[in-house]
């Protein structure tokens, strides 16, 4: 199969879906490659490079058309593009199918099939070709080094000749990949780095990654886990308290980084106009939400702006793009390990095997027909959370009330063991002579006192309370000493040979028991 | 000595026997208790032979002395690894010795029915200790005394077998795999149910033969029972036959009307049955289920296990271990079959040289006798206070930098959580793989005693370090700085 890549018609689009590196990963599936001519100019790769590994240059975006089999890209196709594609040509770039609706159905009256990159489910077969986390990692840096470039003091806090200078307070909202990504970078520049999210599974990542997770008094929201692993819309309670949290945070912070994002849906708004004006002047905001509408109120998508207060907002939507090379090369990872699923024997033949459910949830058209949206996948995505087992903090009273219960079921099953136990004596008692009860009544004794006694034996003296018991019961010598003295040879006998073994058992047993003993020892 | 002063010297025994017990609950008091048990023994074995009614004391001085010296050979030379063999082979000897006494009374009875009919009042007259008392006793408590002796002997061989045959299994003499003879339980049950019959046929008279029918019965039922149960519940095993071996000693007491043979028989038997308690807690399994032997059937198929074993050398456990802040180690009956506990203890003792944490976690089953890790461990001079047990330890793997496993399995089996088709399913464990990294000590890539496979081993933060443990730990050795 031919794989041709174009080059980017969006206006400060840099990046490239195809490097010389993951064109010679392709070429070995058995693929030809093909790279519009310019192609990855801007993003750092020149055409010789492509050339150099036996990547055929072509003219221009439809001599590319004509020739590719596969056509691989990064950005949404305009109409015109879309209307370009042929029947049976595969089309593997972003196609956010919820959003471009219009554009599916063209795509689908071409005939042409469409695997669309964000909808890779978030399996963990399929993290390799996870377009979206590859990208958002790559915006969550660029966040940070953008802001630190709009911010005017240092990050990290210094104590220096000239003075004392405070580490920068930084908010993170929403702990996605992007999230995490401007935590880890945040945290490495030297600052003090707060950050919240919905999802209350989370914190441990933020945690993990070096920043305070902001928390928040609520009722549990609901699993994360349920939406594989992406965040829901909350409720209005919910949407207020936090809301109250952030108003409440907003002067103490110096850098606010937005990363909330709900698939499907305008981003949320978060940081409202009067949670900017209470910032002091200087700060940054950076949304990286800003395409799809911004987390701020006052973010202009695609801009910076400073506001009256003296608060810079960040609405650029190209963070990746600013960063074409890196993002460059790690896209044409994802779309090189994409080709390779599709291409199971190696042998340059795309399967297109709806069957796999990364496939599956990516291909979005599909000879000639809509198969969007898929069906949930086969492998759950994330493990559902298990309902964590709080112990409840009871009231005093409610304290008061499970221990009288407790304490009356406990001496309600010692009083029923105690009858019955008596009652059983009773009967006994009833028939047995008195010489017997009175032994039976030491030994009923003995065994009630060993059952108390044994409890307190700690554990790691088990064994030598096995030696020590052991030993102990070679009292029954006692009985053979008993017979030993009678007139009866056989008698004589079998006692002296009780006597014997049971010594051994003794002295055994007590021996090897102080010797046990002897090796505990403290440090 | 009057009867009055052994009276007074078996209750100073028996005093001495509860404070003996009691003492076990710390270390240190326990080097004390141990000397209250030899003094109550001493007391009551003294007082026994210097006390009223006995006769051939030179017997009894040979025997007891051939006895100790035995018994002190023994336990000067036993290894630390082979206590469990130890212990079982003791309390074969208790069983045995209840048996012989069991048989002892019945012919006591029969020389004395005998001199009853033929009206010999001398020969009654001059009848002493044990044989005078029977001497005395009416009908009924002659009955009494019937069922008495045949329970004694019964519990006794029971013991007896059951004992030769844990020992046997223990040392490795026996194939360790359960193992019953065609008809499985019902034998035993049949076993049982021709022994109630024999005991009615002998309260009626019917002597001897009776008597040593169900011997027979009581060492099959022993020997069958034990077979049918595997090498990994041999704890419960070993701490049900001690149970018995108390119960045994303490239905003699009542044959022979011995007060003392009862407190203590029913301190040692109530101590076997706690301690069997505490471990098949430790198992989430019933005593029954133990008893009967083999684990229960599965529910529905085992949960699929996704990945690999990956092995790693011992440089790379090496540079992880020097890593590390905080190490746990988890050891099992695999590091005692290695004789690995000195190499574990050089181990930590380089590693708590560097200023590393490190502790044990224990299991309360762990190895193949209550508390057997414990006394390894004490043996190569692991101080106790690192030693911890499950429910003290489990919460603190999540901040553990360095699990290693040594020679467990089950024990650290994680399917016991999380897959409730597993037979282990509810089984508390040791909770490893949650530390930041995992190393198990394993000879090879087979499967626990329960036979079931380890998802532990193929978890992510999981390097099989394979090889005997005690070969692994002395290469690793060198490399720890």
């Amino acid at each position: 199969m031919k794989i041709g890549a174009v080059r980017e018609s969006a206006p400060g689009e840099n990046r490239v879906a195809m490097t010389p590196e993951s064109a010679v990963q392709i070429m070995k599936l058995g693929h030809d490659c093909l790279i519009q001519k310019g192609a990855g100019e801007r993003a750092g790769f020149a055409d010789q490079a492509y050339e150099a590994v036996g990547v055929t240059l072509v003219p221009d975006e439809g001599a590319l058309g004509a020739a590719a089999d596969i056509l691989v890209g990064l950005r949404p196709p305009t109409e015109a593009e879309a209307n370009r594609l042929k029947s049976g040509q595969t089309l593997i770039s972003f196609f956010y199918p919820a959003q471009n609706k219009e554009l599916l159905d063209v795509c689908k009256d071409r005939g042409a099939t469409v695997i669309a990159m964000d909808m890779v489910p978030r399996i963990s077969r399929a993290q390799k070709m996870d377009a979206l986390s590859s990208m958002a990692n790559i915006a969550g840096y660029r966040a940070v080094i953008e802001a630190a470039n709009n911010f005017g003091r240092f990050f990290t806090g210094q104590v220096t000749a000239a003075g004392k200078v405070p580490p920068a307070q930084v908010l993170v909202i929403g702990a996605g990949v992007a999230g995490l990504a401007a935590i880890g970078t945040a945290t490495s520049l030297g600052a003090v780095v707060h950050a919240f999210d919905v999802r209350p599974e989370v914190a441990e990542q933020i945690e993990s990654m070096g920043a305070s997770f902001v928390f928040l008094e609520f009722e549990p929201a609901q699993d994360g886990a349920a939406t594989g692993g992406y965040a829901a819309p909350s409720s209005p309670e919910f949407r207020e308290k936090q809301l109250a949290k952030f108003r409440e945070l907003a002067p103490q912070m110096d850098i606010v980084i937005t990363t909330a994002l709900i698939p499907g849906r305008d981003a949320p708004k978060l940081w409202l106009k009067d949670m900017v004006e209470a910032m002091k002047p200087g700060s940054v905001i950076v949304d990286l939400a800003a395409e799809r509408g911004g987390n701020c109120d006052l973010t202009v998508p695609g801009e910076k702006i400073v506001t009256a207060s003296g608060v810079t907002v960040i609405g650029y939507t190209d963070f990746p793009s600013r960063m074409a090379t890196q993002s460059s090369t790690l896209y044409a990872n994802n779309i090189r390990h994409m080709l390779t699923d599709l291409t199971p024997k190696k042998d340059g033949v795309i399967v297109q095997n709806m069957e796999d459910d990364v496939i599956r949830g990516a291909t979005v058209t599909h000879a000639g027909a809509i198969t969007y949206p898929p069906p949930p996948p086969k492998v759950q995505a994330i493990a559902a959370a298990k309902p964590k087992e709080k112990p409840k903090e009871l009231t005093p009273e409610e304290r008061r009330a499970k221990e009288l219960a407790d304490f009356r079921g406990q001496t309600r099953t010692q009083v029923a063991l105690l009858a019955i136990g008596t009652l059983l004596m009773l009967v006994i008692g009833a028939f047995a002579p008195e010489a017997f009860m009175s032994h039976f009544v030491v030994f009923a004794l003995a065994c009630f006192v060993g059952f108390q006694v044994i409890w307190n034996v700690s554990h790691s003296l088990h064994t030598p309370l096995m030696a020590v018991t052991n030993a102990i019961s070679g009292i029954i010598i006692l009985g053979a000493l008993l017979q030993v003295g009678s007139g009866s040879w056989l008698v004589v006998t079998l006692a002296s040979i009780s006597i014997l073994i049971a010594s051994i058992n003794i002295v055994g047993g007590f021996l090897v028991t102080r010797r046990m003993l002897a090796m505990f020892q403290k440090s | 000595m009057s009867i009055g002063i052994v009276s007074a010297a078996y209750i100073a025994a028996a005093i001495l026997f509860i404070l003996s017990l009691g003492g076990l609950s710390g270390q240190e008091s326990a080097k004390r208790a141990v000397w209250y048990g030899i003094a109550g023994m001493a007391l009551a074995v003294g007082a026994t032979i210097w006390g009223p009614g006995m006769g051939h004391l030179w017997v009894v001085g040979l025997m007891v002395a051939i006895g100790a010296a035995a018994g002190a050979v023994v336990a000067g030379r036993v290894q630390m690894t082979e206590m469990p063999q130890l212990v079982a082979a003791l309390h074969s000897f208790v069983g045995l010795a209840a048996v012989f006494i069991g048989v002892n009374a019945q012919i006591e009875m029969g020389r004395i029915a005998a001199m009853v009919a033929g009206g010999d009042a001398d020969g009654l007259n001059a009848l002493t200790g044990f044989a005078a008392k029977v001497a005395h006793k009416t009908p009924v408590e002659l009955n009494i005394l019937k069922v008495e002796v045949f329970l004694g002997v019964f519990i006794g061989a029971v013991t007896f077998t059951g004992s030769v045959i844990a020992f046997g299994k223990l040392a490795g003499r026996v194939d360790g795999k359960a193992k019953k003879l065609p008809g499985g339980h019902m034998l035993n049950a049949g076993a049982a149910f021709l022994s109630l019959v024999l005991l009615v046929l002998y309260f009626n008279g019917a002597g001897m033969w009776a008597l040593l029918a169900m011997t027979l019965l009581a060492f099959f039922i022993g020997y069958h029972l034990i077979m049918g149960i595997g090498g990994a519940d041999m704890p419960v095993v070993v701490s049900m036959l001690n149970s018995y071996s108390g119960w045994a000693a303490a239905a003699i007491g009542f044959s022979l009307g011995n007060d003392l043979l009862i407190v203590t028989g029913a301190l040692v038997g109530s101590s076997g049955a706690i301690l069997s308690y505490i471990m098949c807690k430790a198992m989430n399994r019933s005593f029954v289920s133990v008893i009967l032997g083999g684990f229960g059937n599965t529910t529905g198929p085992a949960m699929e296990i996704a990945g690999e074993q990956v092995a790693i050398d011992a440089e790379g456990v090496a540079a992880a271990l020097n890593d590390a802040d905080s190490v746990i180690i988890v050891p099992g009956y695999g590091m005692a079959v290695a004789q690995a506990q000195q190499s574990v203890s050089e181990l930590t003792r380089k590693l708590r040289a560097a200023g590393k944490t490190v502790r044990f976690a224990i299991h309360p089953v762990a190895g193949r006798l209550p508390g057997h890790m414990n006394v390894l461990l004490a043996e190569a001079k692991v101080p106790y206070d690192i030693v911890l047990e499950m429910d003290e330890i489990n919460d603190d793997f999540p901040n553990t930098d360095v699990a290693i496993v040594i020679g467990s399995n089950d024990i650290v089996n994680p399917a016991a959580q999380e897959d409730p088709n597993s037979p282990i399913a509810g089984m508390p464990v040791l909770e490893v793989w949650k530390a930041k990294q995992v190393f198990v000590s394993k000879r090879g890539q087979g499967t626990g005693y329960s036979g079931i496979e380890n998802p532990l081993f193929y978890k992510e933060n999981t390097r099989m370090f394979y090889g005997d443990a005690k070969k692994s730990l002395d290469a690793l050795l060198p490399m720890i700085n």
